[in-house]
């Protein structure tokens, strides 16, 4: 059990290719911390620069108070787990988790009892003397687990180690790696694509793109207040409407909609406004609201998605599947639930100190049709 | 589902008739009397003198030296076959870890000039060859039988398409588990090249086994003989105004087919799956 210490590590590949540029993360020790980003974003090679796969070209990382930047994987400490599980074919179970501790010299003994306990731990007791041909995909997955926890180093590091199992397996396989990395308490360095695993399963999500660090937050703060544009579209699922605005005074005009912002207005002049599609909502009689031009409909079951125009800005809307729909909707979103971004940098605007608290009682939207 | 209809069976008859009469043939004929062959030719019927013909053939010391029975000579051919066998399996598997698993300069250049030397066969380079071990004074023993003959660019290139198609992150498992070179080769890529050892185990074994030339221009000691050249020895010995023992060419012939055939009998599994699937 140890902390982990990224400071300003680069990768650059033959051909001055950049992968990781300049990043910096402070692990706490026992923390779960998901790297999620698009394909290609760097997350993996940062993972596997820990891991000691990858040298690390510029920075320094430290397990503990120790740099390992040259140190090999196997001295280093962790465990991983991989997203093709590489479980050796031709052992057995029991070979698969023993091997990294016969190698360490690990007395007979010992082995026997980790391995024992790991088994009962993940129930993969039956399979022990199985080779992983005879093994579903997932308790495969246990397995490599396993071959991590038996070894009880100070980090677990997981590379996409869900993205082979079916979509019902993947849940209850999440559920799990959270449970037993809350037990076992060992630092954790989770890699994914997907953001719904890195909001369930994160402490702290580091939201990666191009090789930089966009965000680095808990869960909800990322959700409830994305750090860029980026952040914003890839946090959350439906993607956070985006569409063009302008400030002007206290007043944001959208098309031709003008919202009252009060005494919070962040900037002047153009803005990306963002909106939650489930901040959004039908208009009460009377209330003010932007007319929604309805073009399809998803359907959750619990939810209702519906896709659609406002003057010609594409936004998803989500509504409860209760409320009958029309060709056109009324909606309106309260103003403490606008996000507002940099329109050169996609860079959130804060809106002031009183923002901050997103708890606070939403205010209905003050619009005022354009004539 | 298909069912095997008559002319199906009619093609495969064809093809076995074709395969095994020769040899029912051979066998046959190898257990009459030298005179009769030399009378009625070849034969298709029992001769009778089955145990005898053999015991002559295996045990009867033969040669101008007379001091290798047949026996012997297929005590050498198994040593050559194997050690052929063996060697070459070791050498073109670790040629072919170090050029897929470590990055040295000019590596893939290397690869491609072992593969070159698919186009220098022994019997292209074989005055040169002999002139080397001649050299070495490694004319008449095992050693010069077996070690020019080593160097496979046929291995190494199986090898190393087979090594290119194991996934890399039991490589990286493997370093994370606190495995070193040595340890990931015999520990993991070992076992799982099993079944393609076979496969090459038996291509190689009989390419050894049926050696002729590099024997006969190694060996002039009769202690070191080979079947094979056994066979040509019982015919060149009684040539002129006696008859050739035909029968116990024919018996050695049979006697040098047997091994091989037992091999690839043993081995067949494992051929056919290292050649076509891979066991990952």
């Amino acid at each position: 059990m140890a902390a982990i210490t990224i400071a300003e590590v680069s990768k650059i590949y033959t051909g001055n290719v950049e992968a990781v540029k300049s990043v910096s993360i402070d692990i706490e020790d026992g923390e779960f911390i998901v790297l999620v980003g698009p394909s290609g974003c760097g997350k993996s090679t940062l993972l596997r620069m820990v891991a000691g796969l990858e040298s690390i070209s510029k920075g320094t990382v430290k397990i503990g108070p120790r740099v390992i930047n040259e140190v090999d994987p196997a001295e280093r400490d962790i465990a991983m787990v991989f997203q093709n599980y590489a479980l050796y074919p031709h052992m057995t179970v029991y070979q698969n988790l023993a091997y990294g501790l016969k190698n360490r010299k690990t007395p007979k003994a010992e082995i026997d009892a980790r391995v024992a306990e790991a088994a009962r731990m993940l129930e993969i007791e039956p399979y022990l003397h199985r080779k992983p041909r005879a093994l579903s995909g997932g308790q495969r997955q246990r397995v490599a687990m396993g071959r991590a926890i038996v070894r009880k180093p100070a980090a677990f590091l997981f590379d996409e180690p869900l993205s082979n199992l079916d979509a019902k397996l993947r849940v209850s396989m999440r559920g799990e790696i959270k449970r037993l990395q809350k037990r076992l308490g060992t630092t954790s360095l989770y890699v994914t694509h997907d953001q719904l695993e890195a909001m369930t399963l994160a402490d702290r999500l580091v939201v990666l793109n191009g090789g930089r660090i966009e965000q680095i937050g808990r869960p909800l703060d990322v959700y409830h207040r994305p750090a860029s544009t980026f952040v914003a579209s890839f946090i959350g699922s439906p993607a956070m409407n985006l569409i063009k605005g302008r400030i002007e005074g206290s007043r944001l005009h959208v098309g031709t909609y003008r919202i009252e912002l009060g005494e919070r207005a962040p900037v002047e002049g153009p803005v990306t406004v963002g909106l939650r599609a489930e901040d959004l909502r039908l208009a009460g009689v009377g209330e003010d609201a932007m007319l929604f031009q309805v073009d399809y409909v998803e359907e959750l079951g619990a939810q209702r998605l519906v896709h659609g125009t406002i003057e010609d800005q594409a936004l998803t809307v989500a509504l409860s599947p209760e409320i009958p729909l029309s060709g056109d909707l009324a909606v309106t979103i309260a103003t403490d639930r606008l996000h507002f971004f940099s329109t050169e940098n996609g860079k959130r605007l804060e809106r002031g100190a009183s923002f901050t608290n997103t708890a606070e009682s939403a205010r209905p939207l003050s619009l005022e049709p354009a004539l | 589902m298909y069912r095997t209809k008559f002319f199906d069976h009619v093609i495969l008859l064809i093809g076995v008739f074709i395969m095994v009469a020769p040899v029912v043939v051979a066998f046959m004929t190898s257990t009459h009397e030298a005179a009769d062959i030399h009378r009625n030719g070849l034969s298709l019927t029992w001769g009778g003198h089955f145990v005898e013909t053999y015991e002559t053939v295996l045990t009867r010391k033969g040669g101008f030296t007379g001091k290798i029975t047949g026996l012997n000579m297929m005590m050498n051919s198994m040593i050559l076959g194997l050690g052929f066998a063996l060697g070459k399996i070791i050498l073109s598997m670790l040629a072919a870890y170090a050029i897929v698993y470590f990055r040295f300069r000019l590596a893939t250049f290397f690869f491609w000039i072992i593969f070159t030397t698919l186009l220098l066969p022994l019997e292209v380079r074989i005055l040169p060859s002999y002139e080397v071990m001649n050299t070495l004074k490694l004319t008449n023993t095992y050693t010069g039988l077996i070690v020019p003959l080593l160097a496979s660019a046929t291995g190494t290139f199986y090898f190393r398409q087979f090594f290119k198609s194991v996934p890399d992150e039991l490589l990286e498992a493997a370093r994370i588990d606190g495995a070193g070179p040595f340890k990931f080769f015999i520990d993991v890529l070992v076992p799982l090249s099993r079944t393609m050892m076979a496969a090459i185990f038996i291509i190689m074994f009989v390419y050894g086994w049926n050696q002729y030339l590099w024997p006969t221009l190694m060996t002039t000691d009769e202690g070191f003989f080979t079947l094979v050249r056994g066979i040509k020895q019982i015919l060149l010995v009684w040539v002129g105004s006696n008859i050739p023992d035909y029968n116990e060419a024919f018996a050695l012939a049979i006697l040098a087919m047997l091994p091989p055939v037992l091999i690839v009998v043993i081995f067949q599994r494992g051929f056919i799956k290292g050649l076509t699937e891979s066991d990952k």
